[in-house]
């Protein structure tokens, strides 16, 4: 029981990544875009988030750096370099009605290319790996949680041990529930992902939508590639690390049925599925075959919401679809 | 107030080269139900979609309150009240009823039990029952209707239009939705009803429009009227046609129909204990209203539509009887039956579009071929021969399909099927879209394969060309047999009172 | 009336046809496009983008030795592309390549730990060959299935298939197949098992270009690529002339599967005489791009399949003389395949300024 606390406390770190990750894909994947490209915008975010408040420490030097002003500069340059992404796939997809699997993928190798290249890039020019301050790290990943919190017993180190993006990822989750379900905005957008004719025949600009949920969505999930590099990698840029991190998101969006709140719980799930070998060991199955249950559960719920045939459950009905009026 | 909302000036629109409306004129007034009558491609969805800012005329006037307008989008139309409710529902399955209603809405706030309460309302006051948290997966069609229908409510239609909607209603829905159109009558809404039903236009209409062929036949009030007078108006003179209908002798069986129900995935009836027998020799037409089981009837037969009971028996030559249904159309192929099928969606089943005339040859003889590899000589050979004999207008035999004219299209598809000399030959609306001279090329190919000995089966829309064409006609009214006539002895009358309610109207009923 | 009173500025009409000439006028400048846009990191980097392409051609094609190593790069990529290419003629979104290559993988390195030292070279390469076709066709018959049954999405199915072969490729180099203990490798393969060089490079490139002209004729020639080409037209239509879909989607999956698993057993048995978890190392997924933009025709996917190889050695040997990052290849690569993707919008559409005749749209 100690040990599967202490796990799930440890799977919060990589699970946050992965909650960024899979919450943005799921906004894109409401609105009908399938963006295959996660791993490639993760691992922009994922450099960018660390290399932005990495020049920001060199250039008012060791010391004089505002933590939370590195942060908010880590934050917002993942944000836009996912956005731009976001942006980009919406160009190709949308108004030049290009097929979205392959541009998706076009994505993920143009994105790790990106993170890579600019990567050693900035590790030739500073000398060594590319890194923060102590200082800085340890504000990137502060469990600021009163310690009478931690203590409670089994929750407190589940939940009140955490770095301040887990409880970001925690507000956006629910966030993103209220928006999807309780406002007009949310509504319009899950139309245009589950019927774009009838979206079109409301009114609704199918076109703004798609654009603006994957550009948004884009952003959310580089920002969780930053969250790892930030707390999980210890605020240093070792480019393999991150690897697989985009896809193992899309996997968490089918699991998750495509609802944020199942993410708060499924990333953590995940995430510990995902470090279960360096803690627990089960007799007679070996631990490397861990990593790939994310995996087969995932493969379970798709093929029981589909021989079931759940409606709820279903992918928006659209998903990797592209409109066009003239052909309806 | 004026009494007139809406009124159309001779408003004309077509596609391409086909003429779709010609000359309508039409008065829509507050208050009143307004029947839209026609057969099939008499241009009434079109002259409405005019009005629901899905087409835009090509000539003529739309005035409002007195004012003349252009609808240039469903939204201009919201915005001049008017809400149309299309034969394909617009909804979004995963949402309720609400949800789906609200989408309609302008205000940005989502307030859901104001929603509700406002949906609720609407209900009461026109006899709607729906829930409005339920699912629409959840839905029977009527109820999906209804949706539909409160959602134009909801967004503060006064004129409503409704393109055939008891076409999937039961007959005690279809009650339930006439008495909610009266009550919207009483509130002062303009309401148009497309229909072919000419029981439903005297239950429920107080005007009726009719058009014929695309052009405006006139307005009558229903009270002043009678079915005869309407289906005279709708179906026209008997124009002759002079059809070359020779006579085959000493017809045999060919293919015996008993008892045959379908239904659809929703569990509808689309063909309801259909028996007939095709017999060699002759064309046996098929009528009714769109949607009465025609595509169900020779899908059904050629092993394509599952079906729910009943027998097709097909005759061969040694007068051994094979058993059609249970098979698929490739173990119906395998034992030797030769059914050839002309289905309505050319492009999306008789043909593959983007393939050029050879390789749609070859979707009848893509299994002969040695070994691995098809034979593609013999498909050149026979697309070359039709691209001759019917005078296909194409720049090669590999241009894609999709990409010739409808006529040019059909010419293909039907070449292809009566190219085996097939013992049966079925075929759906074969002359659909085409113009006079390529409709005639097409029922001289029919009446020669009829002329070989097979059983050929005609399913057609304008009554005039099923009179001169065929040797018997079948009539189905909703999935029904109402009826099989000789058509040597019938006139147009008889089957459009058989189309419309089976049996036809008893001696009595007439005048 | 005045029905053009509102038109929008922009509007778009599918073009008929426009002339050969255009079209690949309209291609080649994608490709421009992109090698002007792959300058930018060259730039950033602070080279001269100019002399780098240079070096880049140079580095890939200037001596055989460099042609070698392209063409290495090259094999998987092509084998796996055509691989693919019958299951997206039938719009059957197979994007589990780099699953199937790595399971085909497997199933051809147990033949050849297991089996290695007691069977002579060519039976064992056949054996391998086979074993690796059944191992990926396996693979991708999973999904395949419950795509006919169920109508499960195949793009999400295949995808998480990727993930379980790999993993089992990380638990086998770890444990029952890890050579020296704590190396976390497998031992290298024993010579029978591996394949033989022709002109230096392993022999798979000759299997592969005999597999260009096979898939060549398959897609054109046979029946089965004619089913396979109706149905990704219509489905309706197969069923129209009797063909049972669910039975050919299952056998179509199953064959692509075994093509990728062939290259996977070409991969472990030829390139790298041993297997690990990189196996695939992404080509599953640039292959599906190199597919598309082929529009599926096998000869086409052997120039940009060329292509991508000439990319990936060149930007090589840009970092050892340059050291600009070798992963500059990724980006270049994916900004050829944006603007390759983007150009056929051009190519399928007509754009119309409000205010121009209506004729124009016919």
């Amino acid at each position: 029981m100690n040990a599967l606390i202490l796990l799930l406390g440890a799977a919060g770190a990589y699970g946050t990544a992965l909650m960024f990750g899979t919450l943005g894909e799921v906004l894109t994947e409401k609105s009908g875009n399938m963006n295959l490209g996660v791993e490639g915008i993760m691992y922009m975010g994922g450099i960018f988030g660390l290399i932005v408040p990495n020049v920001y420490e060199m250039a008012v030097g060791t010391g004089n750096a505002n933590p939370f002003v590195a942060i908010m500069l880590a934050v917002i340059s993942s944000f836009a370099v996912g956005a731009f992404a976001g942006a980009l796939f919406s160009f190709i997809t949308v108004t030049l009605r290009a097929n979205q699997n392959v541009t998706g993928l076009a994505m993920a190798t143009f994105g790790t290319g990106v993170a890579k290249f600019v990567g050693e890039l900035r590790r030739l020019k500073v000398g060594g790996y590319v890194t923060l301050s102590n200082e800085l790290k340890f504000a990137f990943d502060n469990h600021f949680m009163p310690q009478f919190l931690k203590d409670i017993p089994v929750i407190g180190r589940i939940l009140f041990n955490q770095s301040e993006f887990f409880y970001l990822a925690i507000i956006l989750a629910i966030a993103m529930h209220f928006f999807l379900t309780k406002t007009k905005t949310g509504l319009y957008l899950r139309a245009v992902g589950e019927s774009p004719v009838t979206a079109d025949a409301a009114g609704i600009n199918i076109t703004k939508y798609k654009y603006l949920a994957t550009i948004v969505g884009g952003g959310i999930s580089a920002v969780g590639g930053m969250v790892y590099t930030m707390t999980t990698a210890g605020c240093v840029w070792i480019e393999a690390s991150l690897s697989g991190t985009g896809w193992l998101a899309v996997a968490l969006v089918i699991f998750c049925t495509w609802r944020p709140l199942n993410s708060m719980w499924a990333s953590i799930l995940f995430g510990a599925l995902m470090i279960m070998y360096l803690r627990i060991v089960i007799p007679f199955f070996p631990t490397e075959l861990y990593k790939i249950l994310p995996y087969a559960v995932t493969i379970v719920v798709l093929v029981i919401t589909s021989t079931r045939n759940i409606k709820d459950k279903q992918p928006p009905a659209s998903l990797g679809l592209n409109y066009f009026r003239e052909e309806r | 107030m004026q009494k007139c909302v809406i009124e159309l000036k001779n408003i004309e629109k077509r596609f391409g080269p086909v003429v779709a409306n010609d000359g309508i004129n039409l008065q829509i007034n507050r208050g009143e139900i307004l029947c839209l009558l026609g057969e099939n491609g008499s241009g009434k969805t079109t002259l409405m979609n005019m009005l629901s800012g899905i087409y835009q005329p090509d000539g003529g006037e739309i005035y409002a309150d007195g004012k003349p307008v252009a609808i240039r989008s469903p939204k201009d139309a919201f915005d001049l009240n008017i809400g149309m409710i299309h034969q394909h529902y617009h909804l979004v399955d995963v949402f309720t009823a609400a949800q789906n209603i609200v989408l309609l809405d302008e205000d940005g706030k989502m307030d859901m039990s104001a929603v509700n309460s406002r949906v609720s309302e609407i209900c009461s006051k026109y006899g709607f029952d729906i829930d409005p948290k339920m699912k629409v997966y959840d839905m029977s069609v009527s109820q999906k209707q209804t949706v539909e229908i409160v959602k134009i409510l909801y967004r503060g239609a006064e004129i409503l239009i409704l393109d055939e909607p008891t076409a999937v209603l039961t007959p005690q829905e279809t009650d339930k939705l006439f008495a909610v159109l009266r009550n919207m009558k009483k509130d002062n809404k303009a309401i148009i009803l497309i229909t072919h039903k000419l029981a439903e236009v005297m239950d429920v209409s107080d005007k009726v429009a009719i058009l014929r062929k695309g052009k405006y036949v006139g307005t009558v009030i229903t009270r002043e009227s009678d079915p005869q007078k309407l289906t005279d108006m709708m179906v026209g003179r008997t124009v002759s046609l002079n059809i070359n209908r020779p006579e085959y002798q000493n017809p045999q069986d060919k293919l015996i129909v008993e008892g045959l129900t379908c239904l659809n995935y929703e569990g509808v009836k689309k063909l309801d204990n259909v028996s007939f027998t095709a017999k060699t020799g002759e064309i046996l037409g098929v009528a009714g209203i769109a949607g009465s089981g025609q595509k169900e009837l020779l899908e059904s037969i050629t092993g394509l539509y599952p079906v729910k009971a009943g027998s097709v028996r097909f005759i061969n030559e040694d007068k051994s009887e094979t058993e059609l249904v249970g098979k698929t159309p490739g173990e119906i192929r395998k034992i030797g039956v030769g059914m050839g099928f002309v289905p309505e969606d050319r492009l999306g089943m008789g043909l593959v579009g983007s393939m050029g005339m050879t390789n749609n040859m070859m979707l009848r003889s893509w299994r002969k071929g040695k070994g691995i590899f098809f034979n593609r000589k013999n498909p050149e050979k026979l697309a070359r021969k039709i691209w001759d004999d019917l005078e296909v207008v194409t720049p090669s035999t590999t241009f894609p399909v999709r990409r010739m004219s409808g006529g040019n299209i059909q010419k293909v598809l039907v070449g292809r099927e009566i190219a085996s000399n097939p013992p049966v030959l079925l075929t759906a609306y074969a002359v659909r879209g085409l113009d006079i001279n390529t409709s005639y090329a097409i029922y001289n190919l029919l009446t020669d394969q009829k002329m070989k000995g097979a059983a050929v089966m005609y399913i057609g829309e304008e009554l005039d060309v099923l009179l001169e064409l065929c040797d018997r006609i079948l009539v189905l009214c909703g999935g029904k047999v109402s009826g099989i006539v000789d058509a040597r002895n019938t006139t147009k009358e008889e089957i459009g009172f058989m189309m419309t309610s089976v049996g036809g109207i008893k001696g009595g009923d007439r005048k | 009336m005045n029905t053009n009173l509102k038109m929008p500025l922009i509007r778009l009409a599918k073009r008929d046809s426009l002339k050969p000439s255009v079209v690949w006028a309209i291609r080649i400048a994608s490709v421009v496009l992109a090698l002007l846009l792959g300058m930018i990191p060259i730039i950033m980097a602070g080279k001269n983008p100019f002399v780098s392409y240079g070096i880049m051609i140079e580095g890939a094609l200037s001596k055989p030795g460099y042609i070698r190593q392209t063409v290495k790069r090259a094999i998987p990529l092509l084998g796996t592309a055509l691989a693919i290419a019958p299951c997206f003629k039938m719009k059957f979104w197979n994007i589990g390549a780099e699953g199937q290559i790595t399971f085909g993988a497997i199933i051809s390195s147990a033949i050849a730990i297991y089996l290695g030292k007691s069977l002579p070279s060519f039976p064992l390469l056949v054996l391998m060959a086979v074993a690796g076709a059944i191992g990926g066709g396996i693979w991708a018959f999973i999904p395949g299935y419950f795509k006919a049954k169920y109508n499960t999405n195949e793009t999400l199915f295949t995808l998480m298939m990727n993930y379980i072969a790999i993993g089992i490729v990380r638990w086998l180099q770890g444990g029952p197949w890890e050579g020296r203990k704590g190396t976390q490798m497998i031992p290298m393969f024993p010579d029978a098992a591996r394949l033989p060089n022709v002109l230096g490079i392993y022999c798979g490139w000759i299997i592969i270009l005999v597999l260009v002209v096979i898939i060549h004729v398959y897609m054109n020639f046979t029946k089965h690529g004619y089913e396979v080409a109706v149905i990704g037209d219509s489905e309706n239509t197969a069923r129209y002339a009797g063909m049972n879909v669910g039975w050919i989607m299952m056998r179509t999956m199953f064959l692509s599967g075994a093509i990728c698993g062939i290259v996977g057993w070409m991969l472990v048995s030829g390139a790298n005489g041993t297997l690990n978890s990189d196996v695939a190392g992404g080509v599953g997924f640039t292959a599906i791009t190199v597919a598309w933009l082929s529009q599926l025709n096998s000869f086409a996917m052997v120039v940009i399949a060329a292509m991508l190889a000439v990319i990936g050695k060149g930007s090589a040997t840009l970092q050892t003389k340059l050291s600009v990052p070798a992963s500059v290849a990724d980006i270049i690569s994916g900004v050829l395949l944006f603007c390759m993707l983007g150009c056929e919008f051009f190519i399928n559409y007509k754009i119309i300024l409000r205010g121009k005749s209506d004729k124009e749209v016919q």
